[in-house]
């Protein structure tokens, strides 16, 4: 996939990707575009802001975990610093400064590599448990500075700006959120691509030399600290990029957008979607968001759903979402998913039910604790019950057993389809 | 007379207290083939690790066409026309063999850290790729995760690393080690093909292969060179011969 073929048709082209790989972007863009059609609320809009500028984020963090093999505990500092100097700079363009606001990323993003560059140079020497240790330190430090140094981060309030004070572009301002919708996606589809041509330059693929194996890079003529060294600082580019989308969008930044909280989930997230996949990231931030928002609406357990889905992923499909999607490659090549599709279906009811009646479980012993002076009437999945008793505990218990089991005795089943989807030959 | 391709002077190593290279002196003109050999333990392939910077010597220098090349990292030296193979198989196991073999091109075709290069689209680099992976035998392998091929493929696709970015100067440790005869015959025709024209050191085991291909046999014993002459001459030495089975008795 790498290599540009040799057919008449693409050999000497001048494209930058090849026919079959510029398709899905095509795709992208045009799904993105027409998006706001489909979900014209504001809060449908900022849900899909917020996924996007993730999403930058998320790939941002892969260009070190997943491409170059660090393992970083503190990326939210370039995310934040640069969406804290977005937001100076937007205050500035108040006072007078010129720079439409489709700009102001690349401005953020200069500044996140810059802060990149400054920590890179000590930090990119080793890989491994030291950049991890000082990844962690100097997240804690910004962290730590970011309420000590209240003229630069406004202390516990944060800085908040408005993005519509700068010179109309086309017409316009910036107002509606839709417009915003449309900045942010112009500059997901451009960050997500220049990251994904980055994949292909020479240093691109020497990064994954290097996180393969940095001594041997040694032995070609690669100072495996000055590889580590230049993905760090794109890396820091488009983390900040993503800052500015954030501050565009929210108009104001706290000490939350860098403290080693949001560090923390954006490698849950990549780790989710998948390390090894470039849409690895994408799907993670996508479905990190759902959880946060639209699950985050109807119970305040997201966040232990979150954690619990984390932990099955690292045990269960350590490659992530994105890997258990190209589990499915060969099967597909043989012409073998069809196997698959009966035990899948069968597998999906009792699956469904057991996550869903664990999650009742965990939902009710939830509601007893803080049923609010003897309030015990619950509503869940459009049920209402009383939560009191320990009937209804008892009940979503049984359900789940059940549905477990039955879980346990379609799986043999999927794992023998399985095996035959794999095999050339057929075994019937 | 110009300088030697390689010049070790009084090169000594220890690791805490064990001195493993006690004063090597070595010259091996431009353009030889020249092999070492010696016991296992003999410090070989230590003796490799400091010409090639992956250790830093004790005391005494690396001369590379007379430049001092003591305490340079490794990258360094391979930027000086200098390129090794190891004893134990080290390549990238999550790449394909084809961008195993990139790899070691990417730097000498000056490529470097270019960030404004679509890989894909350099013909010249393809090309050279192609044409290495078909002199060891792996075409048809090209897009294979390098640790999924088998050993004796490991190790030519370890050997084509080495020589792909056309370094001058080759060190391989041990390239026909764990490898059946018809693999070694292959492995030698090859060394032999792509060094043509080039300054070769070797560590082998197998004395059919140093007589084969080596102009000039340094026998290591205990981190001393007792030995470094023509093969007839080392074949003939009765120092050799002592020092040889003795320490091979006492290990
Ligand atoms: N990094 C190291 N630390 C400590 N001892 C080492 C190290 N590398 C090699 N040695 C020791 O140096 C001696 C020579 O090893 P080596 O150079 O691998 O021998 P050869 O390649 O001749 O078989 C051995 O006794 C080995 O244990
Ligand atoms: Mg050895």
């Amino acid at each position: 996939m790498t290599i540009a073929s040799k057919t008449p048709l693409t050999a000497g082209s001048t494209r930058l990707i090849s026919l079959s790989n510029a398709m899905p972007w095509a795709f992208a863009a045009l799904f993105l575009l027409c998006l706001p059609f489909v979900f014209q609320s504001n809060s449908a809009l900022t849900i899909m802001n917020q996924m996007a500028i993730t999403i930058v984020f998320a790939l941002s963090y892969n260009m070190l975990l997943g491409q170059g093999g660090m393992l970083s505990f503190g990326h939210a500092v370039y995310m934040g610093l640069g969406g804290f100097f977005a937001m100076h700079v937007m205050n500035m363009v108040e006072d007078g400064l010129w720079l439409p606001l489709p700009f102001l990323p690349i401005v953020g993003g200069l500044f996140g590599m810059v802060f990149a560059f400054l920590i890179g140079s000590f930090s990119t020497r080793r890989a491994g448990t030291v950049f991890a240790m000082i990844s962690l330190g100097v997240g804690e430090l910004i962290a730590a500075c970011s309420v000590i140094i209240v003229v630069f981060f406004g202390g516990e309030e944060g800085i908040s700006g408005d993005r519509t004070m700068g010179p109309p572009v086309f017409g316009y301002e910036f107002l509606t959120q839709q417009e915003v919708y449309y900045l942010t996606v112009v500059w997901l589809l451009l960050a997500a691509l220049l990251m994904y041509l980055f994949s292909r330059t020479p240093i691109g693929r020497i990064a994954n030399a290097v996180r393969d194996n940095e001594e041997r890079a040694e032995f070609l003529g690669y100072s495996q600290r000055n590889v580590r060294w230049i993905s760090f600082c794109a890396s820091g580019f488009f983390a900040g990029v993503a800052g500015s989308l954030f501050a565009i969008n929210f108009e104001i930044l706290t000490e939350e957008n860098l403290n080693l909280a949001t560090s923390g989930s954006i490698l849950l997230i990549t780790f989710i979607g998948g390390a090894g996949f470039f849409v690895g990231p994408i799907i993670g931030a996508i479905v990190f968001t759902l959880l946060q928002t639209v699950l985050g609406l109807h119970t305040e357990l997201w966040a232990l759903y979150l954690g619990i889905l984390f932990v099955s992923c690292v045990m269960f499909f350590p490659s992530g979402f994105a890997g258990l999607i190209a589990m499915h490659r060969r099967p597909l090549a043989l012409g073998k998913m069809k196997l698959l599709i009966k035990p899948y279906l069968k597998v999906a009811i009792p699956a469904i039910t057991s996550v869903l009646s664990l999650a009742a479980v965990l939902e009710i012993l939830f509601h007893k604790r803080h049923g609010y002076g003897g309030d015990h009437e619950m509503h869940l999945y459009g049920i209402a019950f009383d939560s009191g008793g320990y009937q209804a505990v008892a009940f979503a218990t049984i359900i789940a057993a059940i549905s477990l089991i039955l879980v346990s005795r379609v799986l043999p089943e999927i794992r023998e389809a399985w095996d035959n989807a794999n095999h050339a030959e057929d075994r019937a | 007379m110009s300088a030697p391709a390689i010049e070790l002077k009084n090169l000594e190593k220890s690791f805490g207290l064990a001195r493993i290279i006690q004063g090597v002196n070595l010259q091996i003109a431009k353009g030889e083939r020249h092999a070492v050999i010696g016991p296992n333990g003999a410090g070989k392939s230590t003796l490799f690790n400091l010409i090639t910077g992956r250790f830093a010597p004790t005391s005494g220098g690396v001369f590379l066409h007379g430049e001092d090349v003591t305490g340079l990292k490794p990258f360094e030296i391979n930027r000086r026309g200098l390129s090794r193979s190891f004893q134990i198989t080290n390549i990238f196991p999550n790449m394909t063999v084809f961008e195993n073999i990139r790899c070691g091109l990417l730097w000498t075709m000056g490529y470097r850290y270019s960030f404004w290069h679509m890989i894909g689209r350099q013909q010249d680099v393809t090309e050279k790729a192609e044409e290495i992976l078909a002199q060891i035998n792996l075409s048809s392998r090209r897009n294979e995760l390098a640790g999924t091929l088998a050993y004796a493929e490991q190790r030519a696709l370890e050997i084509g690393i080495t020589i792909a970015g056309g370094a001058d100067i080759i060190l391989l440790d041990e390239p026909c080690a764990g490898m059946s005869h018809s693999e070694t015959d292959l492995i030698v025709d090859l060394i032999r093909k792509v060094t043509e024209d080039k300054t070769l050191l070797i560590v082998e085991h197998d004395m059919g292969v140093i007589f084969d291909l080596a102009d000039q046999i340094s026998v290591l014993v205990y981190g001393e060179v007792i030995e470094s002459d023509t093969p007839d001459v080392v074949r003939a030495s009765a120092k050799v011969k002592e020092a040889y089975l003795g320490a091979s008795l006492e290990a």
